[in-house]
């Protein structure tokens, strides 16, 4: 071995006692923007999330104009809780998406980076509320544009809402992700919300199901989850409806943190 | 990095057992055996990927998860998913931005050789391709210890030999290198040290020549002249045979003879001129001086 060789070997052994851990156990803005990169490169997210809110807005929503859904607007019940889907479909698809990759071997590829698991996660959930809040501004948008109003403020609140409420869906997702084949769990997941938003009452009124239905739709996740969003429309809303989300939150994270656990054994 | 008294189960099979092992920095290192002989569970627990369920590894002095987390031990696995829908520069800056310090994301491309798909989607992407990619996001962090689970399959000729120079040039600069095979050629050609594995135990341990020795060697097998109640002779040749060079074994079973030699020509020659019969000649393959060399070992 000739000299520089040894000194630059020297040199590049004593160096490694300055490496560190990373900070926030590797959470960084580059990662958020390459995850959002990957959102909007997914046509079916973009679809789901963006596009059939606004769609369903503009063919049931706004046909319904001027009516009255108890003491609220109907185009304004209907914007709400069409906005509530769409964030919805963000955050569960998004959290199916964890188990996914974990599936596809990526986790393991990141198990040999710094890359905490929480910070990966965490990093995926803001990214799918992120794209629930855009869903949201979409179809407030729209509905301002169509000429429903309603205040600026009472609007906010109830976006605020919405994506909160979301968040308990990124734990479904989650959870939905490894119950279901990998192959297809997010088109899966995706029917599911479907099922759920249409019996909780997004798509349509509960009223409009026979009773027994109704009152089972008032323990399913998205009737909670839209009740509470409507809140601020001034309509009134079902105090349980808090317990609701509540308890399918503390369920849904419980679901979720089991599987995760039951998987990282096996990386 | 330091292996001691490692064992792991999978239920009633020991996948890896009792592996003690010191691996001193610059070493090329290759941990050679069979399909199913431990290789990648023993790899999994230095990576932190796995627990053994017996002994410890100890990394720069740490645990194999502080030092992943430090950028000193970095891997190229063959299971390893990427993620479709990113490109391939997005790959590595992804990865890169893990790090608390990574090299640049240009720098990584151009030695991995992929800065021409630098912009392709990961799913147009051949297996060769996504294995340099895989190879780029190892360099990121300018480990200490690169860990290559069978790195070159799916390789060209030329791009194994690229491979290997720039893994051997890294080497002169004071980083670790260990990687798992199944060939034998490979380990010989670009290994300073050969681990030989079998059955989840260390065989051999030694410079990749005196393997190359092991696996090298033959057996020769005659049937014993008669002699009148003369048994000293058959002891004297015995004696005569043990001495020649490159003769590991030699047994006795009724009249036949069976020897293990890396010189078969010589031993083939004094057995004729002992007047021995029904001589055998049979090479082994890598896979048969695995199995001789644990049944030695056990």
């Amino acid at each position: 071995m000739t000299g520089p060789t040894v000194a630059s070997a020297t040199t590049f052994l004593n160096s490694l006692d300055q490496r560190r851990p990373p900070k926030f156990g590797g959470f960084s803005a580059t990662l958020l923007r390459l995850e959002f990169v990957r959102k909007l490169r997914n046509r079916r997210t973009v679809i789901f999330t963006m596009v059939m809110p606004a769609v369903f807005y503009l063919i049931f929503g706004l046909t319904n104009r001027g009516q009255m859904l108890g003491d609220t607007d109907a185009a304004l019940y209907i914007s709400v809780s069409l906005a509530t889907y769409g964030a919805m479909v963000a955050t569960t698809t998004g959290g199916a998406q964890v188990a996914v990759e974990r599936a596809l071997g990526w986790s393991r590829q990141l198990a040999l980076t710094p890359l905490h698991p929480a910070a990966s996660i965490l990093t995926k959930v803001l990214v799918s509320m992120f794209l629930g809040a855009l869903s949201v501004l979409v179809v407030f948008v729209l509905t301002a544009l169509t000429g429903v109003r309603a205040p600026l403020g009472t609007m906010v609140v109830c976006g605020v809402l919405v994506v909160l409420g979301s968040s308990v869906f990124a734990a479904f997702g989650v959870m939905l992700g490894y119950l279901l084949p990998a192959e297809n769990a997010i088109q899966l997941s995706s029917m599911v919300l479907g099922v759920l938003s249409l019996i909780g009452g997004l798509f349509v009124p509960l009223d409009v199901w026979p009773h027994t239905l109704q009152t089972i739709a008032r323990f399913t996740p998205a009737y909670g989850a839209g009740e509470i969003a409507r809140a601020p429309l001034g309509g009134g809303y079902d105090q349980w409806a808090v317990v609701n989300v509540l308890v399918w939150l503390v369920l849904f994270t419980v679901g979720s943190a089991w599987a995760l656990r039951e998987d990282t054994a096996r990386v | 990095m330091e292996l001691s008294h490692l064992s792991k189960s999978f239920g009633s099979l020991t996948a890896v057992d009792d592996i003690d092992l010191s691996i001193r920095p610059g070493e090329v290192v290759a941990f050679l055996g069979p399909n199913g002989a431990g290789k990648t569970t023993t790899i999994d627990m230095l990576l932190g990927l796995s627990r053994p369920d017996e002994g410890s590894v100890e990394v720069f002095g740490m645990s194999p998860r502080r030092a992943v987390s430090r950028g000193l031990v970095s891997s190229v696995m063959q299971t390893g998913g990427l993620l479709d829908d990113l490109t391939v520069r997005e790959t590595v800056a992804y990865t890169s931005a893990v790090f608390a310090s990574s090299l640049d994301v240009d720098v990584v491309l151009e030695r991995a050789g992929i800065t021409t798909i630098a912009d392709s989607v990961v799913k147009k992407c051949s297996g060769g391709q996504k294995q340099r990619l895989r190879f780029a996001m190892a360099l990121l962090p300018d480990p200490a210890l690169i860990v290559l689970d069978e790195p070159t399959t799916g390789m060209d000729v030329t791009g194994r030999r690229d491979f290997w120079h720039e893994m051997r040039a890294d080497a002169m600069h004071g980083r670790t290198i260990l990687f798992a095979t199944h060939y034998l050629e490979e380990a010989d050609e670009f290994a300073d040290r050969v681990i030989l594995v079998a059955k989840g135990r260390i065989v051999a341990d030694g410079p990749a020549h005196e393997i190359r020795a092991m696996a090298s060697a033959k057996t020769v097998s005659a049937t014993l002249p008669l002699h009148d109640a003369e048994t000293s002779r058959d002891a004297d040749l015995r004696t005569l045979l043990g001495g020649l060079a490159g003769v590991e074994s030699v047994e006795v079973h009724g009249r036949r003879l069976t020897m293990r030699t890396t010189d078969s020509d010589w031993a083939a020659r004094t057995l004729f001129d002992n007047a021995c019969t029904d001589l055998e000649i049979s090479s082994h393959s890598l896979e048969d001086a695995f199995i001789s060399l644990t049944s030695k070992g056990a």
